[in-house]
């Protein structure tokens, strides 16, 4: 068991692209479940659309990188907009319901055969890199220390996913601190009473909707950034793993989403590393290294289950501010 | 504080008379309506909540809504205030037709309204519940949220009237409290500012005084003549027929989804119409007592009691045997 190469691998993947697309994810996240109640649980769609957005318009239109990621974003908008118009005046455990299948409907549509050309339907799509990495103003070489030693593409891709992200967050506290982030908290305490003083919460909600989802295009992209667009990626789950993440750092708070990805893909990648190296050491006799594999992700679930029930408010958020027990 | 203040004798206020032109029916046309109301019939399957041909709410005055369970008073509430939709009928709040308008535009026009099961936002300060009730907040727009030199100004205003409003109803102690904190009676009081906080031209409370203890219905009877003397005009639901003796200055008694008295309170309270709506069982002196209000008058108020409850008994038995 090669205890440093794990060590090394955890490491690593906490400032890893996924781990920012997460951190994204779920700053949209909290933004519509933990500071406007929004029970959306379609955000697997807003980072495909994102990462579509961006691949496809490279790919086929020959778009340059910031083009393509304004597409994406823009994609993310207009889904939004869809979205919201006919389900934002349902109940949220109804627009949960919808929202997972408005999620499905859109993977579908990416996974299907129609759009080859277009989507690589179940290969995805991958090669949109020059564009971006003829932008890289980081000369070549290796940089970087310990587990963080990457190359200058390596180290492009993470820089600019962590700006994206601190300007996320900063979005994020500056709209949540002003007086339009007051009665986007009243809505989630009591839409009826928000309305009966004159707000229009129909339009509050969907700019929430529409800023979250923006948060989620940007964390697909940067999620498909370095590698490729993989359709297997942006399944139900990819929704609850960035659901585990939110809850894990806090729902309603700024650095708590970002902390819990950066935690969660800590976890899921020393146990995906450790896990097997126990099996093949003979620490876990009763299983294989594939069943491990599995396991991890059934530690996920269990988790996730133990959070919303003994600490519903996450790492940072306020013990008197809970989102799930009123 | 002083001992004095809290107990200050409750000063009887004037009432606001000569509201109706003409005969006293319901229906009656007002001098000044700020409301009037035109065939609004809502159903909810088979069943005809409200049915009102015509109705007018006259302003700058205390209105009553009254009626037993189920008289259709909150629906047509929810009528008047856009959070129901009619299924025919019109409506005009100070001259502007609301019908088919959205509960946060009508708002907007200045009529705003509180809620039977009080809607404290939990998870806000008291303070930021006040200042989610100002009105045309610069700040509220997404893009100017992000630029604090263009709200601050404002906010800083609006945040010294809610500190004079939460004086007033002695919450300033609690304002940095989450609102989840207080108790049921603070939470209607704070509601009720939350509400003032709009400037209001209309004000409209449903059941205000449900849940809220005897000594803290004084002050907030207190307060709904003091929005009278402010200029506002005042609609409330309510089943306290003390209180509505107190401070009403108009009385309308909805049954069954519809109109069937209205008047000047005293008048109204004799009328046969109330009388058999409400069966007498809301007739009880306690609360006239406690707050203060009718000191002395218990004598007079049991012996009209008695005197009600006879005439009410001798209905019934009339009832029964014409029935049979």
């Amino acid at each position: 068991m090669d205890i440093l190469q794990i060590l090394s691998n955890t490491g690593s993947s906490l400032i890893a692209p996924a781990t920012i697309g997460y951190a994204l994810a779920a700053l949209g996240l909290a933004m519509h479940f933990g500071f406007t109640g929004l029970l959306n649980m379609g955000m697997a769609a807003f980072m495909a659309i994102g990462a579509y957005g961006y691949a496809i318009s490279i790919l086929t239109f020959g778009f340059p990188w910031w083009g393509g990621m304004l597409v994406g974003v823009g994609g993310s908008l207009v889904f939004a907009l869809i979205l919201g118009i006919p389900t934002l005046r349902l109940r949220g455990d109804y627009l949960a319901i919808v929202t997972i299948a408005a999620a499905e409907v859109v993977r579908l549509l990416f996974l299907t055969t129609t759009f080859d050309k277009y989507t690589g339907s179940a290969d995805g799509l991958s090669g949109y890199h020059e564009s971006f990495r003829a932008f890289n103003p980081i000369p070549d070489g290796t940089y970087g220390f310990g587990p963080w030693e990457y190359n200058a593409n390596g180290w492009w891709v993470r820089i600019f996913g962590i700006t994206i992200l601190a300007l996320a967050a900063f979005i994020l506290w500056a709209v949540m601190r002003s007086p339009w982030g007051r009665v986007i908290k009243g809505i989630r305490e009591d839409e009826d009473a928000v309305r009966a003083l004159g707000k229009n919460v129909f339009s509050y909600k969907l700019q929430s909707l529409m800023l979250g989802g923006v948060f989620g295009a940007m964390g697909g992209i940067i999620y498909a950034l370095p590698a490729s667009v993989n359709p297997g990626v942006y399944v139900t789950s990819l929704t609850f793993f960035v659901y585990t993440a939110l809850l894990l750092g806090g729902a309603a708070t700024i650095f708590g989403p970002i902390i819990g990805s950066v935690i969660f893909w800590g976890v899921q990648t020393l146990l995906s590393n450790l896990l097997p190296a126990m099996v093949n050491v003979g620490l876990l006799p009763f299983m294989t290294t594939t069943q491990s594999q599995t396991v991890r992700f059934i530690l996920v679930g269990v988790a996730l289950m133990l959070l919303v029930i003994y600490r519903p408010q996450g790492i940072l958020g306020n013990k008197k501010e809970l989102t799930f027990v009123k | 504080m002083s001992s004095n203040d809290a107990s200050a004798a409750p000063v009887q206020r004037a009432k606001t008379t000569g509201l109706h032109k003409g005969d006293i029916v319901p229906g009656v046309a007002k001098v000044d309506p700020i409301i009037i109301a035109d065939g609004i019939r809502r159903t909810f399957g088979g069943l005809t909540a409200v049915n009102v041909d015509h109705v007018e709410i006259p302003r700058n005055a205390i209105t009553a809504l009254i009626g037993p369970n189920g008289a259709g008073k909150t629906t047509l509430f929810n009528l008047l205030t856009g959070f129901d939709k009619p299924d025919e009928g019109k409506w005009t709040f100070d001259g502007h037709p609301l019908a088919g308008m959205g509960a946060h535009k009508v708002a907007g026009l200045g009529q705003v309204r509180t809620f039977q099961l009080t809607k404290a936002l939990g998870l806000l300060t008291v303070l930021e519940n006040m200042k989610l009730g100002a009105k045309d907040q610069i700040g509220e727009n997404i893009f100017r949220a992000m630029i604090p030199s263009l709200w601050r100004k404002q906010e800083a205003e609006i945040e010294e009237r809610a500190i004079v409003l939460l004086k007033k109803f002695k919450l300033d102690t609690k304002s940095s409290d989450f609102a989840a904190s207080l108790s049921g009676g603070q939470r209607k009081l704070l509601e009720m500012a939350r509400a003032l906080m709009s400037q209001p031209t209309l004000v409209m409370l449903d059941e205000p005084m449900a849940g809220v203890n005897p000594a803290l219905t004084q002050s907030l009877l207190d307060h709904i003549l003091d929005l009278k003397e402010e200029g506002m005009t005042v609609l409330f639901v309510e089943h306290d027929m003390h209180m509505v003796r107190h401070i009403a200055d108009w009385v309308i008694v909805m049954a069954e989804g519809q109109v069937v008295a209205e008047g000047p309170p005293d008048e109204v309270m004799k009328n046969q119409a109330v009388i058999d709506a409400y069966l007498g069982s809301h007739q009880d002196v306690d609360l006239g007592i406690v707050t203060g209000r009718i000191e002395g008058e218990l004598n007079t108020e049991a012996i009209e009691l008695a005197a009600e409850v006879k005439h009410l008994d001798e209905n019934i038995a009339n009832r029964k045997e014409t029935g049979k």
